[in-house]
Parts: structure tokens; sequence; C-alpha cells
């Protein structure tokens, strides 16, 4: 496993508490990581580096790194530990390459993550990239379908846990986690995409007028 | 109401054959009707089978298997269903077939036989029209394998009788299923969330975001999902995704709905999932999932 560096621009999202993967970093290490909220800002291209990686919100690496004719691609890849609102991070690291990253920056990452306990997925520089790109119109959709009374609540959750072996329906999923996260994640979505599924579903919209006046979801 | 007694099953496909050991395992007597005499051979085989290794892992005595196996009739003739007490059909998802079927039903069963549909994406008010009992129709959704999963999706027409609801709720749970009350809408609640995801999956495969195998793994360890949408849509058939595509945009003309040019694509050539060996993964067997 290559050996790493964290630089901590505080409030990661991936990792907001104590991890193996924090407690392996050493100085000086080949890949070095940039974590937290202000982890792009703080990036800097290093040709010296097995690899560099970012740690990304809702935005695209190429944000980061600029991006042009498809051509883009170098030793710098973004990250996101996958989680839903304030749920707890999963094990499940989205690994974000652009075209023409190097190989030997994404099997060196892989090594380090998986050397810490994670699970990588690789993926485009795609907003949302896998999961938030996947889930959030199902979210908004089961949002929308509780409003028209479809099912209650209740049987809308058994009936996908039942029916999908999901370990969680879509609402109490997204009122564990924070509705009005729901809301922020969607909504970046929604600007990329303009298509109606990311639109923020009407239940949603409610939670985050709610955050915003200081009286929860 | 009329206790149910025997139980018909119509449609010898892989749901038909896991809903009629659904039935036969909960001490109903069964008649499996299907036109094609080896479709209701290959259900039996599978039955016995299944029941076989039920009795091999402990969860059914042989007694009880010898039971179900011997209460179990097959048949190619409408006729033989003159003494069920309700129907349950799972033959081809289309309308016309089911209303004609529930129609010539009506002529064949007893005034008080009550009919379920376990369509997943037709209409219950539209198949129950014109059979001449449409009060006497439900939804029973049943899921894929049905020998194995509990929930059944149930939702009433708009003539069903709420008697009538009540009764096929508790046939549901004499079954040893988990009714859920959802409305007569496209796809109820599990294929109105299920079939425009996993088109947006594919479509995510098709813009090269990302291989199936990541997609599942992100789903499977980042959701925690039993399954990942590329193997379920191998499971499933890409050509019953076709299928399901073609009949949900029919009705919501919801772009999320319309069969992604990829999934075409690999149902022209022949990668329909896990019964032709190959989809988004491959495969070297094709037994019955479960047995």
């Amino acid at each position: 496993m290559p050996s790493y560096s964290i630089v901590d621009t505080g409030n990661s999202r991936s990792f907001p508490v104590d991890h193996p993967f924090l407690a392996g970093a050493e100085d000086g290490g080949a890949v070095l990581v940039y974590l937290g909220i202000g982890a792009g800002d703080a990036w800097r291209a290093d040709g010296s580096k097995t690899a560099i990686l970012v740690e990304l919100g809702t935005g695209c690496l190429g944000a980061v790194t600029g991006e042009s004719r498809g051509e883009e691609g170098s030793n710098t890849l973004g990250f996101a530990r996958f989680r839903v609102g304030d749920g707890a991070p999963s094990d499940l690291v989205e690994l974000v390459r652009q075209p023409h990253s190097d190989a030997a920056a994404i099997a060196a990452a892989t090594l380090m993550l998986e050397g810490a306990g994670l699970e990588v997925s690789l993926c485009t520089d795609a907003a949302g990239r896998i999961l938030d790109r996947l889930l959030r119109p199902y979210f908004n959709e089961a949002l929308a379908k509780l409003d028209e009374g479809l099912a209650t609540a209740d049987d809308m959750d058994l009936t996908l846990k039942l029916g999908l072996g999901y370990p969680e329906g879509p609402i109490e999923l997204l009122e564990r986690t924070g509705l009005h996260h729901h809301h922020d994640v969607t909504k970046a979505l929604f600007e990329t995409y303009g298509t109606r599924h990311y639109a923020p579903a009407r239940r949603a919209v409610v939670a985050k007028q709610r955050a915003a006046r200081g009286s929860g979801t | 109401m009329t206790e149910i007694r025997t139980v018909g099953v119509c449609g010898a496909g892989t749901m038909g054959a896991g809903i009629a050991i659904v039935a036969a395992r909960a001490g109903y007597a069964v008649v499996l009707y299907d036109t094609n005499a080896d479709s209701l051979e290959r259900a039996a085989t599978q039955t016995e089978g299944f029941f076989a290794k039920s009795v091999e892992r402990g969860k059914m005595t042989e007694a009880d298997r010898d039971a179900a196996l011997a209460a179990y009739t097959r048949t190619t003739k409408l006729d033989d269903l003159a003494a069920c007490d309700a129907v349950i059909e799972a033959v081809f998802e289309n309308l016309e077939v089911k209303r004609g079927l529930l129609a010539a039903l009506h002529k064949v069963c007893p005034e008080h036989t009550i009919f379920a549909s376990n369509t997943s994406t037709l209409s219950i008010t539209e198949i129950a029209g014109g059979c001449g009992r449409e009060d006497r129709v439900v939804g029973m959704h049943f899921c894929l394998p049905a020998q194995l999963m509990k929930l059944v999706e149930m939702s009433s027409g708009l003539n069903t009788s709420e008697a009538v609801f009540a009764a096929a709720w508790a046939f549901c749970e004499a079954l040893g299923q988990r009714p859920v009350k959802t409305k007569d809408a496209p796809g109820f609640i599990l294929n109105y969330f299920l079939v425009p995801f996993n088109n947006d999956v594919i479509r995510l495969i098709e813009a090269g975001v990302a291989e199936p195998a990541d997609i599942d793994k992100a789903i499977k360890v980042g959701m925690g999902y039993k399954m990942g949408p590329c193997e379920l849509l191998d499971l499933v058939g890409l050509d019953t995704q076709v299928l399901l595509c073609e009949a949900f945009h029919g009705v919501t003309s919801d772009p999320r709905c319309a069969a992604p040019p990829l999934l075409k694509r690999m149902v022209a050539a022949g990668h329909l999932g896990r019964k032709s060996g190959r989809g988004f993964f491959t495969y070297d067997r094709n037994a019955m999932y479960g047995a």
C-alpha cells in the first residue's frame, strides 16, 4: 500500500470522526490527500506525487483542476465517502477520474483506500457521481408519491424493504438523516442536469425552509 | 364470504410457478393452469425440486411436502378451475390477454370466486372491466421470486367491493405473505420506483460514468442493498425490463421510463441476463433462483 499524507482543511464529510485511514497518514507520503470543505481551494498540482486526492462535495473535480476539450486528467483524482445527510459515512468511496487520469494514480489511490478498510467504486467526473445521481430522483419521487397518497409512509418504506431488500425505506432514511440536506444535494444536481426529477420535492423544500428558520425538519 | 380452499393459478411461468408454490406450501389445494403443457411440466419439476430443498433444509416436513404435492394439480383446460375459490392470474402482461382470461374464468368459476391479478404495470380497474364480476377483482402483485419473497402489493379497482378486498387481504395473510395496500396506479409502489431507477442505472453505464460492477458495489456498500441493480436486472431479464418500460412509458410518458438505447441493443444481441447466460454479467447456471 502506498504511503500517504493528509492536508486537512477542516469539516471533512468523508472523515468527520477518527478512522483508520486518518491514523495511517504520515509525512512525505507518495500520495497526498486534501480533506475537508476547503480541499479544492487548498489543492496544488504536484507531479512528484504518485497521486493527489481531493475530497469533493456536490461539485466536480474539474472545478478544482480545470478542464478543456475533454483532454483533462493528471495524477489528481477526486473522491468522496458516500453518506446521506447527517447519516454516518458508509465504507463506499466514489473515486473520481477524468478522461486522461493516470492509471498509476488510480491504482495507488484504490490500494490506499482499500488498505484502510474502504471499498472503491470508480466513476467519471459526473455531478452526483454514481449514488447521488441515481438516488436523488428516487428520493424526490418517494416524497411526491407520499403527497399524492400512493401509500402511507410506513407502507412505502416497508414495500421497498421487503420487495427489494433495502435496509431502510426512503421516507425513514430521509427523515433520519435530514430532509433539508436532501434538498441541498438534489438542488445542486438540478442546476447541472435541469430535469424535473432532480428538482427538490415539496417536502424537501418545506424542510429546507424550516431548517433555515432554525426549527429543524 | 366463502372460505378459500382451492386456489387456481393461471400462467406457469416463473411468477405463476412461484405463486403456486406459495399457495401449496400454505396448505391450499392448487390448480395450475397454462395453455402450454411444457410450461406446466417445467413448473412441476421446479416445484418438486423446491420442496425437496425445503425438506432438506428443515423448512418443511416430508409429510407437508407430500400433502402439498398431492393437492397440486396442473391442467391445460380452463374448465378444471371450476372448483376454485380464488384464482390468481399471472399470464402475459397484456391487457387484452388478461381481460380475455378473466371473462373466460367468469363463465367457468362459481359466483363467489375471487379473481386476483398479479399484474405489475396494468390497471386493475381496466383488467376487471367487462369481465362480469368487476366487484370481485383485486390486484395481488407478488415479488420475484414469489416463493421466497413475502411482499404482496394489494390494490382495489374502482369497482372492487370492500368486502372482497378484505377477504383477499386475509387470504394473502393466510398464504404467509405480507400485504401492503397501494393505489391502482402504474407500477403500484415497487415498480413505480424500480423501473425508472434501473433505467437510470443503464443510462449511467451507457454514458460511461461507471462500470456495472462499480455501480452494484456502490449501491450495496453505500446503501446496504442486498443486490445491485445490474444483478437485479439480469435476474428479472433485460427483455422483461423492455416490456416494463413500454408499459410504463405508454401510461406515464415519463422519459425516465423509456427504454434506454443500450437496453434495447443488449436485448437485440441476446444478452437477456441470467436466462441467456449473459447480461451485465455472465452466468454459467440456469437453475430456478432460490432452489
